[in-house]
C-alpha cells in the first residue's frame, strides 16, 4: 500500500516537473483595436492592415527592424552605384511564396511596377516616385535605377506598402493575402479574428510560435477585462488609460515605447489670424505640453518642440523655444494687434488623444484670450473637411508616418504652410544618402520648423504595450506601425 | 381580414419606399469619401480620384439612387466599397450572430418578465410587488452597455466561467458559440424584461379588478387558474405591443453590446461601414433592418386577431 502511494506521489512529481518542457505555448491570441479593411499591404493606408501582415506574412526586399534600423529581408545584400542612383539587389534564393510558387526577380519588377504604375491604388505611392526602371537582371538579381539619388530609398523599401507580391495572387490578397513570410494566412472571420499559422516553408529562422490570432476589439473598455480573463494574452497597442487598470499586476507586463507619431495641434497658416507669425508663437506659448500629456495620455508621451521622433538620431530639442507662458503669449497677440483675443475652432477626430487633448488646450487658449470652439467629427469627416478642403482653423491629429518631416515642403499639404528656405533643405535632403549629412539637414529643417511656430508641437504618441509577463519577443518601440511576432515566444 | 392585411401590406410597401429615400438622403449629405479613407494623409488627389471611379463612385446622386433601388428590388444589395464582396455575403455572415443574439435575448426578457409581472400583480401592495418593481425600475435605470462590464468581470474576469467576448464561429461547435452569447444576451434582455415587468403587472392588476375576475373567483376557480387562463390573456394585447416595440430597441441594443462584446454581428458590421464611410453596406443593413422592424409591426398587429377573437371579425 505504502509503496502504491509513493509510485503515484513520484508519478505526480515527474509529471508535474516534465510538464512545462512539453507544455510550452505556441499559440497566442493578439489583440488589436480596429479590423483591416482588407489584407493587402500594397492598396490601403489603415495601419491595421500592417499591423497583421507587416514581416509576418508578407516580406519587402528590405524591413524595418524593431528599432527603426534597416534590414535585409528578401534582398540578402545591395550595392549603390557611386552617384546613388542605381541600386543592385541580390536576392535570397530558396524562397517559396505560401501557395508554393517559387520567388524571382520578376516578382520584385512586378511589385514594384505595379505600386508605381499610373492606376496604381498604392496608399504610400510616393516611396515610388523616385524609380525610374526597374531591370530583372537574372533570376536573383535587381537592378533599380533612380531618376535622382533618394538618400531614403533603402528604407522606403522597407515599408509594408512596398512588399513583394506575386502577378498570381496580388488579385486576390485582399481575401487571401500570399507572402514569403514566416507565417502563412489562415483564415479571416470578418469581425472577430484573422488566424495566422506557421508557414513550414520558410526560407529564415523559424517562428517559435504555431499559431497566431489577431483578434479585434474595438472598445477600449472592453480590452482590459479581455486581458485579465486569459482571453487575449497582448495588446501590443493600448490603450493609455486602460493602464491603470493593470499596473501592478504580476502577470502582466506593461512596456511604454516611442512610436513615429507627432502629435500636433496644426494649424492653418493660410487662414487668419495664423497667417501671422506672433499669432502662431503666442499659441505655442500658451500651451503647457506636459498638462496636455498628464491629461491626454495618461501621463506617458515625451514633448517635442519639432517634428521628429526623440528616438531619432536626428533629433534635436527644441521644447525649450516655446516655453509655457502666458505672459508673453499675451504681449505676442497685442503686437499682432489682438489684445483683446479672437474666437476659433478646433476640429477634433475620435481618438482620445485628440478629443481629451482639445479640452485641454482649449482651456489653456482660453488662458491668452482665445476662444476656441470645440467641433468633434468623424474620421472621415476630418479627411474630408480638413485634409481634402483645409477648412479648418486649428485641429489636433498625430502624424503616424515615419521620418515624414518633408510633408512641410509639399505643396497644397493642409498645414498650408509655405517656406522656400524649408523646401530647399528637404530637396537638399532627397538627394543625399550620407548619414551624417542627412542628419545635419534634417536638424536644420526641425529648427525652421520650430522658428516658424508652424503648428503647436505637443508630443510623441507613445506606444503602450501590454502582455502576459511569461512573453518575450515583442517590440518596445514602434518604428513603423506594425506587429512583428516573427520572434515571439512563451517562456515556460 | 383580407382587406385588412392588403392595407397593412400597403402601408408597409410605402414606408420602405420612404424609408430608402431618407436613408439614401441622409449618406448623401453626410460628408465623407470613401476613396480617401482608404487611402489616408499620403495619398494624392489624383490617386483618390482614380480608387473614386474604381469604386464606381462617380455618377449623379438621382443615378445612384435609381441604381441602387433598382436593384435592391432584385435582391441585389451590391459591393462593399471595403470589403469588395457582395454585401449580401456579409449580411448572411453577420446575422448568423445577431439573429441568434436578438431571439435568445427576446426569449430571455419575455421569459423572466412574465412570471415577475403576475408576481408582482397578483402580491399587489405586499412585500414582493414592492422587491420586484424596485428591482425592475433598477433594470429599467442602468444602461445596457454597464450591465454588460459588470456581467463580464464577475463572470468571465472573477469566476471564469464565460469568456469575456468574442465569437468563435457555429464551426467551433453549438456549445462554444452559444457560451460567447450567454453574456451579450443578458445583457440586452435585462433591461428589456425590467421594462416587460413592469407593462405586465400594470396591465394584470387593471385586468384583475374587472367583473369576470370576480366572478371567476366567486365560482370557486382556482387563484392559478384565474390567473394565468383568464388575466393573463385579457392582459396580453399591452404586453405584445410593447414587445414588438422593444424589437426595434433590441436592434438598436446590439450595435452597443455587439461593440462591448466584439461580436461580428449586424451592429458592428454597420457601426464600422459608417466609420470607413462603406456607403453601400450601411445604405442596405439600414434598409434590412427597417424591414425587419415594419415586419415585426406587422406580426404584433396580425397577432391580436389570435389574441382576442373579437378583433377577427373587425372588418
Amino acid at each position: 500500500m505504502k509503496s502504491w502511494t509513493s509510485f503515484l506521489a513520484a508519478t505526480a512529481i515527474v509529471t508535474a516537473l516534465s510538464l512545462p518542457a512539453f507544455a510550452a505555448r505556441t499559440d497566442l491570441v493578439i489583440g488589436i483595436p480596429l479590423e483591416p479593411p482588407h489584407l493587402d499591404p500594397t492598396a490601403g493606408a489603415a495601419a491595421a492592415i500592417d499591423e497583421v501582415l507587416y514581416a509576418n506574412v508578407f516580406e519587402g526586399l528590405t524591413r524595418i527592424g524593431p528599432s527603426g534600423e534597416v534590414l535585409p529581408a528578401l534582398a540578402e545584400s545591395w550595392e549603390i552605384s557611386d552617384d546613388g542612383a542605381v541600386y543592385t539587389f541580390r536576392l535570397r534564393s530558396g524562397v517559396t511564396f505560401h501557395d508554393g510558387s517559387a520567388f524571382d526577380a520578376e516578382d520584385v519588377k512586378f511589385s514594384l511596377d505595379r505600386a508605381r504604375a499610373e492606376d496604381s491604388v498604392n496608399a504610400q505611392k510616393i516611396l515610388f516616385e523616385a524609380i525610374d526602371s526597374v531591370e530583372a537582371v537574372d533570376p536573383a538579381t535587381v537592378k533599380i535605377t533612380l531618376r535622382h539619388p533618394q538618400g531614403a530609398f533603402l528604407y522606403n523599401m522597407g515599408w509594408g506598402d512596398a512588399v513583394i507580391v506575386a502577378p498570381e495572387s496580388a488579385g486576390t490578397n485582399k481575401e487571401k493575402p500570399i507572402g514569403t513570410g514566416p507565417f502563412r494566412f489562415e483564415n479571416w472571420a470578418k469581425g472577430a479574428s484573422i488566424r495566422l499559422a506557421k508557414a513550414d516553408s520558410y526560407w529564415g529562422e523559424p517562428a517559435y510560435l504555431d499559431k497566431v490570432e489577431f483578434r479585434i476589439v474595438p472598445d477600449a473598455a472592453a480590452a482590459v477585462p479581455a486581458l485579465l480573463s486569459g482571453d487575449v494574452q497582448a495588446f501590443p497597442f493600448f490603450q493609455p488609460d486602460g493602464v491603470a487598470q493593470i499596473e501592478g499586476d504580476p502577470r502582466f507586463r506593461i512596456e511604454v515605447g516611442a512610436t513615429e507619431g507627432e502629435t500636433l495641434l496644426s494649424m492653418n497658416n493660410r487662414k487668419a489670424p495664423f497667417d501671422k507669425l506672433q499669432v502662431r508663437q503666442a499659441i505655442s506659448y500658451a500651451l503647457d505640453r506636459q498638462a496636455i500629456i498628464d491629461g491626454a495620455s495618461a501621463g506617458l508621451g515625451t514633448p517635442i518642440g519639432s517634428h521628429q521622433s526623440p528616438a531619432s538620431k536626428a533629433y534635436v530639442d527644441l521644447t525649450g523655444a516655446y516655453p509655457h507662458d502666458v505672459a508673453r503669449a499675451k504681449e505676442l497677440l497685442k503686437e499682432a494687434g489682438l489684445e483683446n483675443g479672437f474666437k476659433t475652432t478646433i476640429k477634433l477626430p475620435p481618438p482620445s488623444y485628440a478629443r481629451l487633448g482639445g479640452e485641454i488646450i482649449a482651456s489653456q487658449l482660453r488662458e491668452v484670450g482665445i476662444d476656441a470652439e470645440i467641433i468633434p467629427v468623424e474620421w472621415a469627416q476630418w479627411l474630408d473637411q480638413v485634409f481634402t478642403r483645409k477648412d479648418y482653423d486649428l485641429t489636433i491629429v498625430s502624424h503616424t508616418e515615419p521620418n515624414d518631416i518633408d510633408i512641410y515642403a509639399r505643396k497644397d499639404y493642409y498645414f498650408n504652410y509655405d517656406n522656400p528656405e524649408f523646401d530647399r533643405v528637404i530637396a537638399e535632403l532627397n538627394l543625399i544618402s550620407d548619414e551624417a549629412k542627412r542628419n545635419e539637414l534634417l536638424r536644420q529643417a526641425q529648427k525652421i520648423l520650430a522658428d516658424d511656430a508652424v503648428v503647436g508641437f505637443l508630443y510623441e504618441l507613445p506606444k503602450v504595450g501590454v502582455w502576459d509577463a511569461r512573453l518575450e519577443g515583442f517590440w518596445k518601440d514602434a518604428p513603423i506601425q506594425a506587429n512583428d511576432v516573427t520572434k515571439v515566444r512563451w517562456t515556460d | 381580414m383580407t382587406a385588412y392585411l392588403a392595407k397593412r401590406l400597403a402601408i408597409a410597401a410605402i414606408t420602405l419606399a420612404l424609408a430608402s429615400m431618407v436613408v439614401f438622403a441622409v449618406l448623401e449629405i453626410v460628408p465623407g469619401d470613401p476613396a480617401r479613407v482608404m487611402l489616408g494623409m499620403n495619398a494624392s488627389e489624383a490617386q483618390v480620384g482614380q480608387l473614386r471611379q474604381q469604386m464606381g463612385l462617380d455618377g449623379g446622386p438621382l443615378q445612384r439612387y435609381l441604381h441602387w433601388t433598382g436593384n435592391l428590388l432584385s435582391l441585389d444589395f451590391g459591393r462593399s466599397y471595403t470589403y469588395s464582396v457582395p454585401v449580401i455575403d456579409l449580411i448572411a455572415e453577420r446575422l448568423a450572430v445577431s439573429l441568434p443574439l436578438a431571439l435568445i435575448a427576446l426569449s430571455l426578457s419575455t421569459a423572466i418578465a412574465i412570471p415577475v409581472g403576475l408576481y408582482a400583480a397578483s402580491r399587489r401592495g405586499k412585500a414582493g410587488d414592492a422587491i420586484s418593481m424596485g428591482a425592475a425600475q433598477l433594470g429599467v435605470a442602468v444602461p445596457n452597455f454597464w450591465f454588460a462590464l459588470l456581467l463580464v468581470y464577475l463572470f468571465a474576469v472573477w469566476l471564469r466561467w464565460l469568456p469575456a467576448g468574442g465569437f468563435p464561429g457555429w464551426s467551433a461547435g453549438i456549445w462554444p458559440a452559444l457560451k460567447a452569447l450567454i453574456l451579450p444576451a443578458l445583457a440586452l434582455a435585462l433591461p428589456q424584461a425590467a421594462i416587460l415587468a413592469r407593462v405586465t403587472r400594470s396591465a394584470l392588476v387593471e385586468v384583475l379588478s374587472e367583473d369576470y375576475i370576480r366572478t371567476a373567483r366567486a365560482k370557486g376557480m382556482p387563484w392559478r387558474k384565474v390567473l394565468w387562463g383568464h388575466a393573463l390573456r385579457n392582459a396580453l394585447i399591452p404586453v405584445v405591443t410593447i414587445m414588438g416595440l422593444q424589437f426595434a430597441f433590441l436592434l438598436a441594443g446590439t450595435i452597443i453590446i455587439e461593440n462591448v462584446f466584439y461580436l461580428p454581428g449586424l451592429g458592428r458590421l454597420i457601426f464600422q461601414a459608417i466609420t470607413q464611410r462603406d456607403l453601400i453596406v450601411v445604405e442596405s443593413v439600414v434598409m434590412l433592418l427597417v424591414a425587419t422592424v415594419i415586419a415585426v409591426n406587422l406580426i404584433v398587429d396580425l397577432s391580436y386577431a389570435l389574441i382576442d377573437p373579437r378583433l377577427r371579425s373587425r372588418p
